[in-house]
């Protein structure tokens, strides 16, 4: 007879992560009050790169498939904006959404063929269609061609009826929408979806023959990722005013700096990505100014990390003192058992 | 007849391609290895050339006798020092560290070289061609890097076939493990390979750097089109890869002459169409 | 004896957490046939890997030629003079029977065994040499990795579970062969399911169980009943 049970998810330093988390968000929201223009903006810079470094590592540290091309679904949703609001004359912010369901739909046929590479191959591949992308856009004379465009001044006033509201206007939705990527994962995680991801992470072959559907599983998460990498990009190019091919589907700010986020932070850990947003973003206050020098460092700093800490700062951290910022644990408990955590 | 020297073109250029794939098809059979940090070697080696024929004032394609055991000894420490460390069931770390490697490579040229274009001389056989039939013209340095291309597939498919040493590649590739039960030190032979295929990026790459302008951040795009020719040809084939090449260079020639603008797309379109209909490739080579 | 070939003294082995030998000690003279037996996961090929090289132990866990030889790496271990065939033949499946026979002799070490002496010992493989291994017999296999082993003019062979998968014929017929290997100079390590067969090819058995020797001493010498209690467990 199997004893009644049930599946806890909480710890006790969980618990005290969800609320230093919710804190820091309740602060985060009022930085309109606090925080200058360039403040707000490099705030929001962080969010943007905590959600594609989150669902970066959802792909990759989870479903096992690594992605050096993701900046294509970031030059996607940036091109969705500016065709949106310069082609259709929507508002801006409604173009964040429909860049989702534009990248989702694409992601479709991507992925049918993407999936015929294995490892590294595939990794190469998500290249070539990012570069496809990029090639693409500047075939399109209407959205600038090779040298890109701006967005209109008319489009922008119409946002907000001043320059401060449409930038507190665009700070928040960047704060949401790194709270809704994040929330979207955690919860992708315990479901059982996310059951799955984690025996695919595990051991694909053993997660197979346990009945998980492998293929559909991957193929989820894809497309989830494509969906809200888009999305962020639409919201990074509102933010720029200005889209060109070279930008929107720059291999270094979409994907190296992303990837050397979530391997400094912690491959494999939902709390990987915020550690290391905030790790690069200290390292380049301090160092970018040395250019190329910087670049290189970087590069040395994440093969260091991936030889000698491969599960990275939150990795360390996890393993030596068993914490969890995020309730993503599964524990049975027992009916009988009276232990508390 | 325009046609017919599009065609020609892309089928000389494929050649080049065809070194770039064969050295990254050479490590991935031997060790399970892709590295990102490939076309970035190539363009390693073409500065290396750069600096050994301002040095030493030779025609850069007899500077190959230099580049290539400089980047074979690159090669084989980067393997033994660093590469060594990551291989295993995880593709991750290899990976990363690649990708790692491709930015620091970038990033140290552009701080010794400056992100000036850069070219290299060899004289007058740069501008030499020779009719091969009316109105069809052949130029002379095209055809003989596609010349030294085949040489170079041909001589790797003797050593892997004909040799003892290719016999060892052979065996590590099928069986780590019991290749070790013949004597054979698995970081000795993947450092081998390593140099081996560094050697061959050597010799594309000085000849990259005296077709084409070349700077630090065309790396890349060279990576992608070794990858291109390797799919297209069919994973385990060396002549495939040399098919996988001449297909995509001709793909690109022909996208050119459609639009200049096109030229890379159509490479990268035939490569996909390839994918989607045949993604074993053209030739591959069918496993005992 | 004299100077044992091959000396384990009290073997641990792990694969990670997981202990599977606990003090097993074993000896070898020069030219003698000892066989292994045991059960399934009684740690039989655990201890030939250690031998080998594969899994790593402690330095002077075995000594051969009076050699601490227990951390040595695989490929050392060969080069010393001990070739392992290894369980379930694991060819090379991209090269042929020769080629396979070629790469066991990479290292050039001196000695007998060369390819005209290899198809002299399994006249079958001389008419298949260029086949794909992969295409051979059961049998044939098992021929082409013995002969394999051989190459390396080993003075030391450890034979891991020949006959496994093979019909007893065949079986008959590799173990046929064994006398001549010895007889060329090389000690043999035997580890066997078929008990028959390991009785009739060795000079002194040892059988493990669960990761001990639970019998140990010359194949005449030993009954029915001890061997069956030490297999299984009394």
């Amino acid at each position: 007879m199997i004893a009644a049970f049930k599946v806890e998810h909480a710890t006790r330093s969980s618990r005290i992560g969800m609320a230093a988390f919710a804190s820091a968000l309740v602060l985060l929201a009022a930085a309109p009050a606090w925080g200058g223009r360039d403040d707000l903006r490099l705030l929001a810079e962080m969010y943007a790169y905590v959600a594609l470094a989150s669902l970066w590592n959802l792909l990759a540290g989870y479903a096992g498939l690594v992605s050096i091309g993701q900046q294509a679904y970031v030059g996607l949703g940036g091109y969705v904006l500016f065709a949106s609001t310069i082609l259709a004359g929507l508002h801006p912010l409604l173009a964040v959404p429909i860049a989702g369901a534009v990248a989702a739909i694409v992601a479709l046929p991507v992925a049918a063929l993407m999936f015929r590479l294995r490892g590294h191959y595939f990794a190469i591949g998500t290249w070539v269609v990012a570069e496809v992308f990029r090639l693409s856009a500047s075939q399109i004379s209407a959205l600038g061609g090779g040298s890109g465009i701006s967005l209109p001044a008319s489009i922008v006033t119409a946002m907000a009826p001043s320059r401060q509201l449409r930038e507190f206007l665009i700070y928040w939705v960047a704060l949401v929408l790194m709270v809704a990527v994040l929330a979207a994962i955690v919860l992708l995680l315990r479901s059982r979806y996310g059951l799955a991801l984690t025996a695919i992470r595990d051991n694909e072959l053993a997660a197979r023959s346990n009945g998980v559907d492998v293929t559909r599983t991957k193929l989820v998460v894809y497309i989830l990722t494509a969906l809200g990498t888009a999305m962020i990009g639409a919201l990074i190019f509102l933010q720029k005013l200005r889209i060109s091919p070279d930008t929107a589907f720059s291999v270094n700010d979409w994907t190296a700096f992303v990837i050397f986020i979530t391997v400094i932070g912690g491959i494999g850990r939902v709390e990987g990505p915020i550690i290391g947003t905030i790790v690069f973003f200290l390292l380049r206050q301090t160092l970018a100014d040395l250019g190329s020098l910087y670049l290189l460092m970087l590069g040395a700093v994440a093969i260091a990390v991936m030889l000698m800490a491969p599960k990275g700062i939150w990795g360390l951290i996890a393993d030596r003192f068993g914490w969890q910022l995020l309730p993503l644990e599964r524990r049975l408990r027992f009916a009988a058992d009276a232990r508390t955590t | 007849m325009e046609w017919v020297n599009i065609v020609i073109q892309g089928v000389l250029i494929g050649g080049l391609y065809a070194m770039f794939a064969a050295g990254l098809a050479l490590i991935f059979g031997v060790m399970r290895l892709v590295n990102i940090a490939h076309g970035d070697l190539i363009v390693l080696a073409a500065y290396i050339a750069l600096m050994t024929t301002d040095t030493l004032g030779i025609n850069p394609l007899l500077a190959i006798l230099i580049v290539a055991p400089v980047m074979a000894a690159i090669g084989y420490c980067l393997q033994r020092a660093l590469l060594n460390r990551t291989l295993g069931e995880d593709l991750l770390p290899p990976l990363l560290v690649t990708f790692g490697l491709s930015v620091i490579i970038q990033n140290a040229l552009l701080e010794l070289f400056t992100a000036d274009s850069r070219r290299l001389n060899a004289g007058a056989i740069e501008v030499a061609s020779f009719p091969l039939a009316p109105g069809v013209w052949i130029g002379l340095l095209p055809l003989l890097q596609f010349v030294v291309a085949v040489a170079v597939i041909a001589a790797l498919q003797l050593l892997f076939y004909r040799t003892a040493f290719g016999r060892a590649f052979r065996a590590t590739s099928d069986d780590q493990s019991v290749a070790q039960l013949m004597g054979l030190d698995n970081r000795h032979i993947f450092a081998l390979a390593m140099a081996l295929s560094l050697a061959v990026i050597a010799v594309a790459g000085v000849f990259i750097a005296v077709r084409t302008n070349f700077d630090p951040a065309i790396g890349p795009a060279r990576l992608i089109f070794g990858f291109e020719a390797v799919i297209i040809g069919g994973l385990g084939s060396m002549w495939g890869t040399l098919a996988g090449g001449i297909i995509l260079g001709v793909s690109q020639a022909i996208g050119a002459q459609i639009n200049p603008g096109w030229q890379l797309l159509a490479g990268h379109l035939a490569f996909l169409l390839i994918l989607a209909l045949r993604p074993e490739g053209l030739f591959p080579k069918v496993r005992g | 004896m004299r100077e044992p070939l091959l000396d384990v003294r009290a073997l641990d082995a792990y694969y990670g957490d997981f202990q599977a030998l606990f003090g097993v000690s074993l000896r070898l003279a020069a030219g003698e046939v000892v066989a292994v037996i045991g059960a399934n996961g009684a740690g039989k090929s655990t201890l030939l890997k250690c031998i080998a090289g594969v899994i790593a132990s402690r330095h002077d866990g075995i000594l051969f030629e009076s050699e601490p030889i227990g951390d040595a790496p695989a490929h050392a271990v060969v080069a010393r003079g001990i070739a392992l065939v290894p369980e379930g033949r694991r060819l090379f499946s991209s090269l042929s029977v020769e080629e396979n026979l070629l790469i066991g002799g990479q290292l050039g070490r001196p000695g007998p065994w060369r390819l005209s002496r290899i198809y002299e010992l399994f006249p079958a493989l001389a008419a298949r040499r260029h086949a794909a291994s992969t295409s051979l017999s059961g049998g044939e296999q098992q021929m082409v990795a013995i002969g394999r082993a051989l190459m390396s003019n080993p003075t030391l062979l450890l034979c891991d579970e020949i006959s496994l998968g093979l019909a007893p014929v065949v079986v008959r017929e590799v173990y046929a062969r064994l006398p001549a290997i010895v007889a060329e100079g090389s000690s043999l390590v035997i580890v066997e399911q078929d008990i028959v067969q390991a009785l009739k090819a060795a000079n002194h058995v040892y059988c493990l169980q669960e990761g001990r020797v639970a019998l140990a001493g010359a194949a005449a010498t030993l009954t029915r009943e001890a061997i069956s209690a030490a297999y299984f467990g009394a």
